[in-house]
C-alpha cells in the first residue's frame, strides 16, 4: 500500500524541487475533456500524457482537463500552448499523445500528421 | 461510454462548470443484495426547478459552442436500461445531486473501469476543486479526499508528477484492497 509516509517523502522532496525552479515559460497541454472527448477516448489520452510526463521527469509542462470547443466530430482534441503559440491536434489517440510528447515537447517539432486543417477524415 | 467511471467523469465536469468547490462520489456494491449505486454530490451553484426539468432532454445544454448536451442523459440510460433508475436533484445556490443505481448482476451494467483514471483527472482539474472518494463493497469501506492531501503536502501541488503518481497508486490499491476476499 502506497502509505501517507511515502507521500510525506515525496512532498520533502517535491519542496528543494520547487526553490530551484522559476516561474519562466510553462508549457500547457490541454486536453479535450467532455462528453464528446471521453467518448472519443479522451481518458486513457489524458493518462498517457500524465505518465510520460512523470515518467520522463518534464520539470515545466502542465496537463488540464478542459471542455469541448465545439469540434466534436474530430475529438479527441488536444492543444500545446507554449507562451503565444497554439498548437491544435485532433483525433489524438494513446500513440498520438506519446508522440506529441516525444517529436513535440521533447523533439520541439509539431506532429503534423494530427495537425487540425492538416489532417484527413 | 462503455465503463461507469467515464460517465462519472462526465458528469462530475458539470460540477466543475457549476463552480463547485467540493465533489463527492460514492460507489456502493452490494452485490447480495444485487445492488450497484453511485452517487455524485457537489456544492456548485445548482439549477432551479425550469433548468431541473429539461436537463435529462438531449437537446438542452447550456453550453454556446454546440447544441447538444448528451452527458447527463446518457448516465441516464446507463441506469434505466441496467435494472435501475435515476435521479437527480438541485437546490440554486446549494448544489446538485446524481444518485443511478444498477442491479448489480444486469448483464448491461456495464462495469466500473478505470475509476483511478477518472479521479486522477478529476484531481487535475484547473479549479483545485476537493474530491472525496468514497468506496463500499459489501462492508468494507475505502476513502479517499485531496483534503487529507493537501494537508500532509503543505502546499505543495496535487499537480506535482510525483505526487500524482503516489495518488493514483494509493486509489488503485486502495480499491484492489476492498475487492478483495476475507482471509481466514
Amino acid at each position: 500500500m502506497k502509505s501517507l509516509e511515502d507521500l510525506k517523502r515525496i512532498r520533502d522532496a517535491a519542496q528543494r524541487k520547487v526553490t530551484m525552479r522559476g516561474k519562466n515559460d510553462f508549457t500547457r497541454i490541454l486536453v479535450g475533456m467532455a462528453t464528446c472527448g471521453i467518448s472519443a477516448g479522451a481518458r486513457p489520452v489524458m493518462n498517457k500524457i500524465v505518465e510520460e510526463i512523470a515518467e520522463k521527469d518534464l520539470q515545466n509542462v502542465t496537463v488540464t482537463p478542459v471542455g469541448c470547443i465545439g469540434e466534436c466530430a474530430i475529438e479527441p482534441i488536444v492543444e500545446v500552448l507554449e507562451g503565444e503559440k497554439r498548437t491544435t491536434y485532433c483525433r489524438v489517440d494513446v500513440d498520438v499523445a506519446e508522440r506529441i510528447i516525444n517529436e513535440h515537447i521533447i523533439g520541439g517539432k509539431v506532429v503534423e500528421d494530427n495537425l487540425i486543417g492538416k489532417y484527413r477524415l | 461510454m462503455n465503463e461507469l467511471s467515464l460517465h462519472i467523469l462526465d458528469i462530475c465536469q458539470n460540477s466543475i462548470q457549476a463552480n463547485a468547490t467540493l465533489i463527492e462520489i460514492l460507489i456502493d456494491e452490494q452485490p447480495a443484495s444485487n445492488r450497484f449505486s453511485i452517487t455524485i454530490r457537489d456544492n456548485g451553484h445548482g439549477m432551479d426547478e425550469k433548468t431541473l426539468s429539461e436537463v435529462a432532454d438531449p437537446f438542452y445544454t447550456t453550453r454556446t459552442t454546440r447544441k447538444v448536451g448528451m452527458g447527463v442523459s446518457l448516465f441516464k440510460m446507463a441506469a434505466e436500461q441496467a435494472g435501475g433508475s435515476f435521479t437527480i436533484t438541485s437546490k440554486p445556490n446549494q448544489g446538485t445531486q446524481v444518485v443511478a443505481t444498477f442491479a448489480h448482476d444486469h448483464l448491461d451494467r456495464a462495469p466500473l473501469g478505470a475509476i483511478e483514471d477518472t479521479l486522477l483527472i478529476l484531481i487535475l482539474n484547473e479549479a483545485g476543486i476537493d474530491i472525496r472518494y468514497e468506496h463500499v463493497v459489501n462492508d468494507r469501506t475505502y476513502v479517499f479526499d485531496t483534503r487529507d492531501v493537501k494537508q500532509i503536502l503543505n502546499g505543495i501541488p496535487l499537480t506535482d508528477s510525483d505526487v500524482i503518481m503516489w495518488v493514483k497508486n494509493n486509489i488503485t490499491e486502495g480499491i484492489t484492497s476492498i475487492h478483495k476476499e476475507e482471509s481466514l
